[in-house]
């Protein structure tokens, strides 16, 4: 057997003890960035193989935890996809703004840019006190980060740029303060926001929600864990509802795709059709 | 020069940076519909970018040439570009993924991660190239191609509209070829026919 090939073993061990002993079910992610992920964890440790640093991952929460970091940490921007964020201003807001309240889950929001952008998108709106986002990610170290709302102050350009191509009505300045290299939201955005620890592969559906946004998340997954994750998300979402994918994802070929329909061709917004 | 390879190739992995336009514009132009293997394209470009550029080498190119979708089954004669903004990676059951991780080498996509990934599931049978570009993406990924037993191609840095991705291959690794531009086309043909 070549080393490739063994690593794909030691892998494969892992991950199931990983499952066995903490509940993260990481056997359906696809291979190849889980397994650059893994082989860039084993490079920043002191093992030589997995196999070698599997016997202690399994008995020592704290380097486990340092291992989810390092596969399930994903970065983003605020107004990440400005067209996206646009359409949603455009397109999905004047359906929500029928309704006397309205339900968002951001799954996995990682460290809270997009969420935090969805809050003074709506607020720009006028939806002030009529929406609540439910942020969750796996991760809780992050899940903390988030709820933080602070970013480095050398993001904020593009950040900036985002916001004003997706069709800002502000001036983003008004929304966070600059302290020596870090940027600060404002912490009134944060009342609109429940940021929480939630696993897609293992965890229950959310309530009665108006809009999901789970953008490039189900990348990291094989089909049968898409096809599992897409149910959750049409289970937890209302007729009329709208699901926002990433914008190279698509629910062409997914089991559900029957009961959608496409808002926008490339802004990737579904919308769950009436019975 | 290693002309002794005697295993069947089965695909092929481009990485360029700055004056890629143009290097992609001859060599895809100068591959035939014929060409058997598919082609896996890494392009920095601008995070805001949309399709275009697949669209211009599509239209220079008698190789289909699209962007790459996730899940997607590799074919014959088609040429894969990396959508911006993501990584584009092979799978071991030979499909594409993308990813959102973290630049490598300030890029996204990076070139390694599209090299690293496909040696890990073509090793031998796999022909990896580094065009013109600036900075040193490439060059791990090439060399882990090497290792992998698979064959090295780096354009000749004085032919390169920016010899650095060229010279930090060529630094790391001795490759298979070192050609210009306008040989690449026709070394593909004969080493996939």
């Amino acid at each position: 057997m070549n080393n490739s090939a063994l690593i794909d073993l030691e892998i494969k061990f892992l991950l199931e003890g990983v499952y066995q002993v903490y509940g993260y079910d990481f056997k359906n992610y696809s291979e190849a960035s889980l397994r650059r992920r893994l082989l860039h964890w084993l490079s920043s440790s002191d093992f030589d193989t997995l196999s070698q640093a599997q016997s202690q991952l399994l008995r020592d929460r704290d380097l486990f935890e340092t291992l989810l970091q390092g596969i399930t940490v994903t970065v983003s921007e605020m107004f990440r996809d400005a067209s996206f964020f646009k359409a949603i201003r455009e397109q999905v807001v004047p359906y929500l703004k029928t309704y006397p309240f309205v339900k968002i889950w951001h799954a996995g929001c990682a460290t809270g840019e997009e969420a935090y952008s969805m809050a003074i998108l709506l607020l720009e709106e006028g939806m002030q006190g009529r929406f609540r986002i439910y942020a969750t990610d796996i991760n809780e170290a992050v899940i903390r980060s988030a709820q933080e709302g602070i970013y480095p102050l050398k993001d904020l350009q593009n950040f900036t740029r985002n916001y004003q191509r997706s069709g800002g009505s502000g001036s983003f300045s008004d929304y966070y303060t600059a302290r020596y290299d870090y940027a600060i939201l404002s912490p009134s955005l944060r009342e609109n926001i429940v940021f929480a620890a939630h696993n897609l592969t293992a965890d229950a559906a959310f309530g009665e929600m108006n809009l999901i946004l789970c953008r490039n998340v189900m990348i990291y997954f094989k089909t049968a864990l898409k096809d599992q994750v897409l149910e959750l998300f049409d289970s937890s979402l209302v007729a009329g509802g709208f699901l926002c994918v990433g914008t190279k994802e698509s629910l062409d070929n997914r089991k559900i795709s029957g009961r959608y329909e496409e808002l926008t061709p490339r802004a990737q917004i579904y919308r769950k059709r009436y019975a | 020069m290693l002309s002794n390879n005697t295993h069947t190739f089965e695909a092929v992995v481009i990485g360029v940076s700055t004056g890629g336009v143009s290097a992609l514009k001859i060599i895809l132009g100068e591959l035939s519909a014929e060409f058997p293997l598919p082609v896996m394209i890494v392009s920095h470009i601008s995070p805001d970018s949309d399709d275009g550029l697949a669209l211009l080498l599509n239209n220079h190119s008698a190789l289909r040439v699209k962007e790459a979708d996730e899940q997607e089954e590799l074919a014959a004669g088609t040429a894969y570009l990396s959508p911006a903004n993501y990584h584009l990676m092979i799978e071991q059951n030979r499909t594409l993924s993308l990813s959102v991780d973290p630049p490598v080498n300030y890029a996204r996509p990076s070139v390694d991660v599209l090299f690293e990934t496909a040696a890990d599931v073509f090793g031998p049978t796999l022909i990896g190239i580094v065009l013109t570009g600036a900075g040193s993406d490439g060059s791990q990924g090439l060399l882990k191609i090497k290792n992998c037993g698979g064959l090295t191609i780096v354009q000749d840095p004085a032919d390169a509209e920016m010899d650095s991705m060229p010279l930090s291959a060529l630094q790391l690794l001795k490759a298979d070829y070192v050609e210009p531009l306008n040989k690449i086309a026709s070394l593909l043909t004969i080493l996939a026919g």
